[in-house]
Order: structure tokens, then C-alpha cells, then sequence
């Protein structure tokens, strides 16, 4: 037994394993990494089979619209017209606009509670915030709909007023649209941002900060030329992951952004996302030409999914490398 | 305004007390070192950490200029402490104090602006820390990028000046532009001296520079050490007394954070006036 453990045991350790104790703790390792392997091809998987199954299950209206389907406005259950644009506009619209508000506002305050707040403060926000990200999105879409829709209704006026020369900012203010929907977002993913920026900003080498400080950089230098480009891709991980959570979120943004399938300038005018026209149709699809319609929009959502996170890879791999 | 002025402290008594034993006065100095004109006084100058009793319990020092002065002590007694009050870096721990009277050239340190006051007096830590996104231009220009040179030519100039002084510009010519952590680690170090020497300080602190290298990186640092002392001051942490020996003109001997002794190198070495420097550098404890 010892004899047959032994060839192997010298290149294990010679690859800088640690110290190999004996053949039952070796056995038990193998069972583990087996384990992990299988879990994470079940992963692999079932990744794949939704794939599959969305695409079997939508295969009728590919058949009959085609990539069309992908840039045709009209969605006529009644006349038999799909088109997916108008979701993949509001879907896409209102995640934008949710991560041009909490970029700034998540990484901000990340800033704030790892590099100047005391200690005790920002553990106690941050628990705030986790809290904040607990919170079930059918709740923040009550509070959308009785605190956050009337403000925008009464803000919407000013905003024409101000920055009416730009069409986004232009048309009649219902309260409920795109733009109540990305604040009802910005308010959902904000906890992320923050709270992963803030715990990768904490991991920053303390004397790397202090090799700044000591060529009589500031704080807010030190912030700039040390912290943030070392927690560039940590930070950078933690807008995807929102972004991802933003693309897909249903109840919050239904119960605001007016559910109307309509592409317009403005951000004041109400439209629609894939996944809350799937949700809020899918129990009256009567004939099988809408059923499989919407799921070819969750096909399009899972593309588009996969497609941004593909891009995040890739951002990412690219910031570290640059080191 | 900084926060981290916040900590400094003034003295209770404005009295400043002389140093009992000023570099030991009418022992011959054996390095020729001539009486050097002091660049940073520093009296009763008391430091701690959040909650904690004093580590440095009143201690007082000449820094000569142009000369290396060695700080030699057991583990724990206040070197690293005392080194980085000189530069107000040891505000940067959370609620560690400091007070007492530091003076460069006049002016009271634990007034001036740390931003201003370091500088004037650099730092170069224990382990090597070049600016991981940064490449080695970088890090040799980061100092001066801080200070509002925008001047490319200035800039390069600088760099490769720096780069001269601590003995790195013949190895890293040919890669300016890759990344400062890809050097090894003596060269990474001594990327950290250009990078403190770019800013053109009067007062270099180094906090055992040497000891994350190994011998022949550490024997370059100690030779580029020789020539730096001819143009700045040089504070130096060193665990090694036979590196305090070769490369210091001045020695202090701390212990519990009091300073025992103080006074040229060879003297300390050769005829110590106190019991327990002879104990420590005949190796007897610590
Ligand atoms: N961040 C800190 N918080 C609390 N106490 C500290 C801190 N840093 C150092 N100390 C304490 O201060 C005392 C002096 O530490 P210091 O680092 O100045 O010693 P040193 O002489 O540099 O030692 P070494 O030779 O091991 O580097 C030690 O007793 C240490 O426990
Ligand atoms: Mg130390």
C-alpha cells in the first residue's frame, strides 16, 4: 500500500501541493474533487437544456418570423403579429438608465465607506444596504408606484422645462414609464454596486495606499491612483452582476413602467420589458403561436444574458491583464 | 484640509527638553564625518496605537544631514514607529497618536501639512510596493504626476534621472513600459527609492529596506546607499547590525521605546556608554 502511494506522492508535493499525509486523506481529496466536477458540469448542464428548451419550445415562431422577429415593432397577439423589438428597447433602455444612475452613486458611496468613513459608520451602512438588497421587489414596487411615480409625475414638468431641448425629456407627464422604471432599478442594483465595491475596495493592500501616501498624495489621490485602478475589475464584476440583475427583473419594473409595447424618444412615455410582458401574458396565451412567441422573447432575454456576461468576461480578463 | 492632521497632538509643556547625550560630544568621530549640521530635531516625542499604552516614551534625536543615521533595536521596541512619525505616516493607522516636538529645518512637522511635509521627506517600506497598475514609467512618475507636472519631457527626464540615482537605469531601459511588479524583488525595491527620489525629498526614511531581498540585492541597495548620502539623509530601520555598521555614519540604539543611545557609528559599536547597547550589540539579548 505505502509502496504503490509513494511514486505519486513525490510530484504532488513537487507541484507544491502541501504535504500529502496518507493515502485515506488522498482518497478523500478525489472524492471531493470528483464531487465539485460533477456539480459543476450539472451546472454546465442545465445551462444548456434551458438553451434547448427555450428554443424547442419557440421554434414556431422562429419558423414563421425569422431573425424579423428580433426588429419587428408590431406585437398583435389577436392578429397574430410578434415582434420583439419594443421589449428588448424598454428592457435595454430601462437597465441603462438604472446604471447611469447607481454607477456613480454605488461606486461613490463604496469610496465613501471603505477609504473615509470610520469604521463603525460603515459597517453599520453597510448593513443598511444589504438590507436594502433584501428587500423583495414587489414591495419596492408598491413604494414605486405610491411614492415614486407621483414624485416623477410632478418632477417630469421641470425636467421638460430644463431639458426639454433634448427628446428624451419631452411628452406628457403620466408618472409611470421608462423613467420611473430605471430609478425603481437604479434603487434595486444600487445595493450591489455598493456593497461588493465597497468590500473589494477594502481588500486594497494597505501598503500599497501608504506607497501613495508617503509621495504626499491625498486621500482622494490615493482613492484615484491606487484604490480604484486596483479594484478596477472587482468593481467592474460587481455593475455586471447588476446589470444582469437589472436586464431580468420583472415584478418592480411591471408594476411602473406602464406595460405598453411602444418605442418612444421620450423617456416620460410608458413601454414594456421582455420579462414582464412574459409574465403578464403567459397565463392568457391561448393560442400556440403567442405561447411560443413569448417564449422566443425569453429566448432573446437568455441571449441577451449570456452575451453580456460574455462581454464582462472579456472586459475583465482584459483589465487584468493590463495588471 | 486633511483628516489625517487630525491626530497630531500638541505637547501639554511647551519646554522642550534637550537630548541628554547629543551624538556623544568630544569622542573623536572615527568616520570622517566632520559635525554635520542637524536637518530634523526631535524631542519628547511620545506615540501609540488605538487604546494602547505609549510605544515611544519620550524620545529624543538629532538627524544629522547628508549621513545615514541607523536605527538599530529588538523586535518591538518603536523603530518602525518612530521612522514613521517623521513623515506623519503613522497617522495613517486609525486612531494612532503621536506628540512632541518634530522639527525640519525649522518648522514644526506635526504642523505643516502631511501633504506638503512628505514631500520633503520620502519613505521606502520594508517590502517592496511598486504600484501594481502601474508600469515602471509610471511608478518612477507617479510622485511628480501628484505634484502637477505635466511636462512630458520633464517628466521622462526625471524618470530616467531617478532611475540613474538608485542604480536601476541599466536594467530597466528596455522595458519602461511593462509593469513595475514584474521586476524582481532587489530591482523592485530600488524602483521604490526612484520613485521616492523623484520627488527630490531632503530626508529618505527607509524601514528595513533590505529585508525581504536577498544578499546581493541587498549589497546594491547598501552601495547605492553611499552614494545617495552624498546628495540627501538618509533614516534607515535596519535589524542588521552589520548593515548599520557598513552603511551609517550615526547609529541609535532603541529599546522599549526609549532611545538608549545615540552617537557616531564606530563609536557606538566600539566603546558603547551604556550597559545594556554593549548587551545588545555584543549579542548577549534581543
Ligand atoms: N498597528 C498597530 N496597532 C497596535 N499596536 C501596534 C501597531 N503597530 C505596532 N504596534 C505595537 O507597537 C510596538 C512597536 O512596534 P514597531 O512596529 O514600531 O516595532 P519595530 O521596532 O519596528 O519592530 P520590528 O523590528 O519587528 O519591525 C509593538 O509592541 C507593536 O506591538
Ligand atoms: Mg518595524
Amino acid at each position: 500500500m505505502a509502496t504503490a502511494a509513494a511514486p505519486d506522492r513525490i510530484p504532488s508535493v513537487a507541484r507544491g501541493a502541501a504535504a500529502v499525509p496518507g493515502p485515506r486523506e488522498r482518497a478523500g481529496d478525489r472524492l471531493f474533487r470528483l464531487g465539485v466536477a460533477a456539480f459543476a458540469l450539472l451546472i454546465l448542464a442545465l445551462t444548456a437544456a434551458l438553451a434547448v428548451m427555450l428554443a424547442v419550445e419557440s421554434r414556431g415562431t422562429w419558423r414563421s418570423f425569422g431573425f424579423s422577429f428580433l426588429w419587428s415593432t408590431e406585437w398583435d397577439p389577436i392578429g397574430g403579429k410578434f415582434g420583439a423589438l419594443p421589449f428588448l428597447y424598454g428592457t435595454l433602455v430601462s437597465s441603462a438608465l438604472a446604471l447611469l444612475i447607481a454607477v456613480p452613486l454605488g461606486v461613490g458611496s463604496a469610496i465613501f465607506l471603505a477609504e473615509l468613513a470610520p469604521r463603525r459608520v460603515s459597517d453599520a451602512v453597510s448593513f443598511a444596504i444589504e438590507l436594502l438588497a433584501a428587500v423583495p421587489s414587489v414591495i419596492l414596487g408598491l413604494m414605486g408606484i405610491f411614492l415614486l411615480v407621483p414624485w416623477v409625475r410632478a418632477a417630469e414638468p421641470f425636467l421638460t422645462r430644463w431639458l426639454g431641448w433634448l427628446p428624451l425629456f419631452r411628452g406628457a407627464p403620466y408618472g409611470i414609464g421608462l423613467l420611473a422604471a430605471g430609478l425603481i432599478l437604479s434603487l434595486m442594483i444600487l445595493p450591489y454596486i455598493a456593497a461588493i465595491s465597497r468590500e473589494v475596495l477594502l481588500t486594497v493592500p494597505r501598503p500599497l495606499k501608504e506607497g501613495l501616501y508617503a509621495l504626499g498624495a491625498t486621500r482622494w489621490e490615493v482613492v484615484r491612483g491606487v484604490s480604484l485602478p486596483y479594484a478596477r475589475s472587482g468593481i467592474l464584476g460587481a455593475i455586471f452582476l447588476a446589470l444582469g440583475r437589472a436586464l431580468g427583473e420583472t415584478m418592480a419594473v411591471t408594476m411602473v413602467i406602464g406595460n405598453t409595447p411602444q418605442i418612444s424618444a421620450s423617456l416620460f412615455s410608458p413601454a414594456y420589458t421582455m420579462s414582464a410582458v412574459i409574465a403578464n401574458e403567459l397565463a392568457e396565451a391561448s393560442s400556440p403561436d403567442h405561447l411560443s412567441a413569448l417564449v422566443a422573447i425569453g429566448l432573446t432575454l437568455f441571449g441577451l444574458t449570456v452575451v453580456v456576461n460574455g462581454l464582462a468576461r472579456l472586459l475583465i480578463r482584459r483589465l487584468e491583464a493590463r495588471g | 484640509m486633511n483628516p489625517l492632521m487630525m491626530n497630531a497632538r500638541q505637547p501639554e509643556d511647551p519646554a522642550v527638553p534637550r537630548p541628554t547625550e547629543p551624538y556623544g560630544e568630544g569622542v573623536p568621530l572615527a568616520h570622517a564625518v566632520g559635525e554635520r549640521p542637524v536637518v530634523m530635531t526631535i524631542r519628547n516625542l511620545r506615540a501609540g496605537y488605538a487604546g494602547g499604552a505609549s510605544v515611544l516614551k519620550g524620545v529624543a534625536l538629532d538627524v544629522r544631514e547628508r549621513a545615514v543615521t541607523a536605527i538599530i533595536g529588538p523586535s518591538g521596541c518603536g523603530k518602525s514607529t518612530l521612522i514613521r512619525c517623521l513623515n506623519r505616516m503613522h497617522e495613517a493607522v486609525p486612531r494612532a497618536w503621536c506628540e512632541g516636538d518634530i522639527h525640519l529645518g525649522g518648522r514644526n512637522v506635526l504642523h505643516l501639512d502631511p501633504v506638503v511635509l512628505r514631500r520633503e521627506v520620502g519613505m521606502v517600506f520594508q517590502r517592496p510596493n511598486p504600484f501594481p497598475t502601474m508600469s515602471v514609467f509610471e511608478n518612477v512618475a507617479a510622485g511628480l504626476v501628484l505634484n502637477g507636472e505635466r511636462d512630458r519631457a520633464k517628466i521622462a527626464e526625471t524618470v530616467e534621472s531617478s532611475l540613474r540615482r538608485a542604480a536601476l537605469w541599466d536594467e530597466v531601459k528596455d522595458k519602461l513600459a511593462s509593469p513595475g511588479v514584474g521586476l524582481s524583488g532587489g530591482q523592485q525595491q530600488r524602483l521604490c527609492i526612484a520613485r521616492a527620489l523623484a520627488v527630490r525629498p531632503r530626508v529618505l526614511l527607509m524601514d528595513e529596506p533590505c529585508s525581504a531581498l536577498d544578499p546581493l540585492a541587498t549589497a546594491r541597495i547598501e552601495e547605492l546607499l553611499v552614494q545617495l548620502k552624498e546628495e540627501l539623509t538618509v533614516v534607515i530601520v535596519t535589524h542588521n547590525m552589520q548593515q548599520a555598521a557598513r552603511v551609517s555614519e550615526y547609529t541609535v540604539f532603541m529599546l522599549m521605546g526609549e532611545l538608549v543611545e545615540s552617537g557616531p557609528t564606530q563609536r557606538l559599536f566600539t566603546q558603547p556608554k551604556d550597559k545594556r547597547t554593549e548587551d545588545y550589540i555584543t549579542g548577549r539579548f534581543g
